[in-house]
Parts: C-alpha cells; structure tokens; sequence
C-alpha cells in the first residue's frame, strides 16, 4: 500500500485553479520530488496534503485511510508533517519551544526528551541556540529548526517545501545531507523544489508541475536525462 | 491622615481590577487580532452571577466563608461559558472577515449582554452583603482593609498563576505559537479553534474575579458597571501596549495609581475648580496621550509587527 496516493486532486482560491486534477503517489520510505516553476500549483499542492486548504475534488489517502474531512491537525497526529514554504518558525518563542511545539501532539515525555537530544545530534548547531528566540536566528538556522520541529512529530510522511529557498550554497548542501540523512533512516518523504537537479539527485523518482497540472513523471535518472526538464529546469 | 499613601493604596487595589481585566482584552488581541469590546459586560455579568449565587448561599444557610469561594467559582464558571458562547457565535463566523465587522459585532455583543443582564437583575444597585468584618488597618498613616487585601493579594495570585500557564506549559506555548502563527500552529497539530475558545474562557474566569473584586470593595454590583470599567481596563491594555500580557498588568497598576492620584490631588491642583468626580476623566487622557505619543503603549512592539 502506497504512505500517500492523490488521485485527481483540484484545489485553489476562490475562483482560481491552481491544482487542476493530479495525481501522485509516495511509497514507503521513498523519497518523491515535485518540481516545477513559480506558480505550478506545488506549495497549493502540499497544502492540500497538509489540510491547510480543501481540496474542491479528487481524493487523498494516507496509508489507504481518506484525509477526506480530517482537520489538518489531525493530520499531524496521524502522521503527516510538513514543512512549509518560508518555514514557518515561530520567532516569538525559544528554540527548544519551536521544537516542542513539533511535539504538541505527543504525550510520551520520555521519547519526547530522547527526539530533542535525537534533533539537536542532527542539526549541532541548534545545541548552543537552544534558548534563544528563534527568530533571531540565521534563515539556514531557521531551516534546519523547522525541519527538527517537523520531525518531533514523528511523522511517517515528511513533506518539504522549498527548503533550499534564500539559503547560501553551503547551508543548501547541509540541508540536503540531512535530507538524505532521514531518508535512509526509511522516512517517506516528498520534496518541492525549484532547485531541480538538488531535488532529483536525492529523489528516487519525480514528477513535474506545470500550471497545475503533472506533465512529466519518472525515476529521477529519467527526468534529469529528458529533453524537457534539461531544457526547462536545467538551463541545458 | 497621609492622602499620598492613601491614594497609593486605593490606586494598587483598583489597579489589580483594572488588571485582571487588562488582562482579558489583550489575550483575545494578541490571539486574534480582536478588541473585544463585550468584556467589560462579561466583567459585569460576573459580578452579578456572583452576588446571585452569594445571596442565594447565605439565604439557604450558607457559611459566608464557605458562601464566598463557591460563588466566585460560580461565577467564574459561568463567565467562561459566557466568553465561549460569544467567541463561538459572535467573532468565529466573521474569522476572516474584514477588522471592522467583529468591532461592530462586538459592540452590539455588549449592548445585548447590558440589556439581558438589565432584564434579569433589574436596574437597580444591588448591594454587596457584608459578609466578613472587613476590618480596617492603619498603615503609616493610611488605612487598608481586609477585602483591599485580599484584592491585592488574589490579582498577584492569579496574574502569577496565568504567566506561569503562558510561558511554562504545553497550553500557553500553543496559545502563543497561535497568536503567531495559525497555520504554521496548525501544522504542529494545535486545534487553533480550541486554543482561541480556551484563551477565551480564561480571560472571561479573570474577568469574573476582577468583577467580584470590584462589587466586594464598593459594595455595589450593577447591570451598567462593565462598561465604564470595561473601558478603563482597555485604556490600560493599550497603555501597556496591547497583546502583552506584561504590558497589561502594568498598565492596569498605573492607570489604578494616575486615577486614584488625580483625584486626590485634582481639587488642590485647580484650585477646588474641579473635584474628585473628574476622576474617570483621568483614564481618558491617559488613552489619548498614549495615543498620541506611544500609540504602542508602553511594552507594545512597533505597530509594524503586528500589522
Ligand atoms: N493565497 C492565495 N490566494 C490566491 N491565489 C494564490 C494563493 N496562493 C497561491 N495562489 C496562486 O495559485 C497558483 C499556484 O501557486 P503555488 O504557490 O501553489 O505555486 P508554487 O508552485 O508553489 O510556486 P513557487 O515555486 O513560486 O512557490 C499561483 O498562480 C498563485 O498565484
Ligand atoms: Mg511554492
């Protein structure tokens, strides 16, 4: 059974159609990307996912059960996270109090302290920012809090929108090293981006958006050699 | 009989009501961006449900000390269903609608709460039973009694009581990750419905201590007192700059001291021109002059921030 399969998925605002009937499907423990231009319909995407907006038609399961309904912080305690585009910390609280947001839906204190030590082992440089107001903190800084915050949930489906946005290089080879990272840790995971070929070379498979719809889908090897997304997506 | 001390004394105890209430118009801003304008009469209704349940409870035999504490948890109690019900169907559905209709909704919120209470308490002053001697205490000079004590004593309490739930518990991070962000909030699985009814509900149980307070030390409760005080106590949350919770309780303590100050000074001050009745004029200049000067009061954030 497919973590998460979309089928004819239209979503918008108002009298605007940016999703226009898609479908998609994340496996367990694969690592799916979306990708597309400014404006395809793919934050519209993953907010439907996430329960953010309703979709106007088609359908959405996760682990064979409909979202149909479900509030979007339901969602979250059945095991969906996203991170969104922009990140969405909260700069008003510490960062160990963004990352105990992350668990908000969890009551198990013991593992909940076993993930902190667990996040700040994976991102070292949130250890000595830990009372700080996280919106003091670098946008590189704020990324990685929000995928740490993301992963206190214990989701079984990681969503990432853009997380390579505004971040200098380096701080975009950190971000994608732990990307990989959770992945080989089993993680499902479906990965936006902008920045194709970053996305592609650590997806296993992808899919295209363009203008609200899906134009191209195959193993990332397929898509990095095809025409179009060379032509399209990687300025070959 | 030393006036300065006496007016610092009379100012702390009406600053902790102003407070308590302070405190209930800027939790509902800094979640949702909201001037609710019906706390004032849910600072009434509590106050009468109070004075309710306390003649009832002495009537049928009641001890006053034991009568007291049940019906300020009366009280309390049905203030909260009565911030639940008004969040619920007066600001809910008009969530995303433009500022200016929950304002308006809110007013016509209060004018039907003033004329409910009007119809089921009467117009008249209800007096306050004197239930405990409310002995007086000379200090310095100046005299405070118990039920002033016990004022003072009850607002730290419970204004302690309330930072701790904000800043140490799992509820008060989830109300502020909601003041801040509602969908980012969302995605960390808060029911921001839950939180905001919640955020209500507290305000509107400090808004029925704060009412009981004020019914106690004037001995008075009336359908008409939440409005007045409802005002003041706005004035004091924008003078500690609106949506913090610091701000507010500092502004109801300083506006308690400015007013009680003025109208002990105000005859001597103009010559005997004006007298102590000018006193509510007091909150109303400080509301302009902040205004005017600090329009993001005194802990506020710049306005930007918020916008
Ligand atoms: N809140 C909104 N209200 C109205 N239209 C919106 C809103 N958000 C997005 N849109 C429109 O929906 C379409 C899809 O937007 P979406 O944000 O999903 O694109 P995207 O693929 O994430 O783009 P980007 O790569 O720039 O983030 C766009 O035409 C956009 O203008
Ligand atoms: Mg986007």
């Amino acid at each position: 059974m497919s973590k998460l399969e979309v089928n004819g998925l239209q979503a918008g605002y108002g009298g605007i159609h940016a999703v226009k009937g898609i479908d998609l499907h994340v496996e367990p423990g694969e690592l799916v990307a979306l990708i597309g231009s400014n404006g395809a319909g793919k934050t519209t995407t993953l907010k439907t996912l996430a329960g953010l907006l309703n979709p106007s038609a088609g359908q959405l399961l996760f682990d064979g059960k409909s979202l149909h309904a479900v509030a979007a912080h339901q969602r979250v305690a059945m095991g969906i996270a996203l991170v969104p585009e922009g990140r969405g910390v909260f700069a008003r609280l510490s960062v160990a109090e963004n990352l105990l947001m992350g668990a908000y839906s969890r009551c198990d204190q013991a593992q909940i302290n076993e993930d902190l030590a667990r996040m700040y082992a994976l991102f070292p440089r949130l250890v000595e920012r830990r009372e700080q107001l996280a919106g003091t903190l670098s946008g590189g800084e704020q990324q990685m809090l929000a995928m740490a915050r993301a992963l206190m949930s214990r989701p079984r489906l990681l969503m990432l929108d853009e997380p390579s946005m505004g971040l200098a290089p380096l701080m975009v080879k950190k971000i994608f090293a732990t990307i990989r990272e959770v992945a080989a840790q089993g993680m499902s995971i479906l990965l936006v981006e902008q920045n194709a070929r970053l996305a592609l070379q650590v997806a296993s498979r992808g899919y295209v958006m363009e203008s609200g719809a899906i134009t191209l889908s195959g193993s990332s090897a397929e898509l990095l050699g095809s025409d179009a997304v060379q032509r399209a997506y990687l300025g070959g | 009989m030393d006036i300065f001390l006496q007016q610092i004394i009379n100012g702390l105890v009406q600053g902790s009501v102003y407070a308590l209430v302070a405190l209930g118009y800027t939790m509902v801003y800094g979640i949702l961006g909201l001037i609710n304008f019906a706390h004032g009469e849910v600072v009434m209704a509590g106050a009468m449900l109070a004075l309710s349940a306390l003649t009832a409870l002495i009537s049928w035999g009641v001890a006053p000390l034991l009568a007291l504490p049940v019906s300020l948890i009366l009280a309390m109690a049905g203030c909260m269903l009565l911030g639940f019900g008004i969040e619920r169907i007066a600001y809910r559905p008009l969530r995303h609608a433009p500022r200016l209709a929950p304002l308006i909704t809110a007013i016509g919120v209060s004018i039907v709460l003033q004329n409910l209470a009007m119809m089921i308490w009467g117009r008249d002053y209800h007096a306050f039973p004197q239930l405990i001697k409310n002995q007086p205490h000379y200090v310095g000079g100046a005299i405070i009694n118990d039920i002033q004590i016990i004022i003072v004593i009850m607002a730290v309490v419970i204004m302690a009581g309330l930072m701790i739930v904000v800043h140490r518990t799992s509820l008060g991070r989830a109300m502020r990750a909601v003041a801040e962000n509602q969908h980012a909030a969302q995605l960390m699985g808060v029911d921001v419905n839950r939180v905001i009814s919640i955020t209500f509900m507290l305000g509107s149980a400090l808004a029925a201590v704060a009412g009981l307070m004020v019914s106690a030390n004037y001995g008075l409760a009336h359908y008409y007192m939440g409005f007045l005080l409802g005002l003041k106590a706005f004035t004091a949350a924008v003078l500690g700059g609106i949506g913090n919770l610091r701000g507010a309780m500092l502004g109801g303590l300083l506006l308690g001291l400015i007013e009680s100050l003025g109208a002990g000074y105000i005859g001597p001050l103009t010559n005997g021109f004006m007298g102590s009745q000018y006193q509510d004029v007091f909150a109303f200049f400080v509301l302009i002059a902040v205004l005017v000067f600090r329009p993001s009061g005194l802990l506020g954030e710049r306005l930007a921030e918020r916008a």
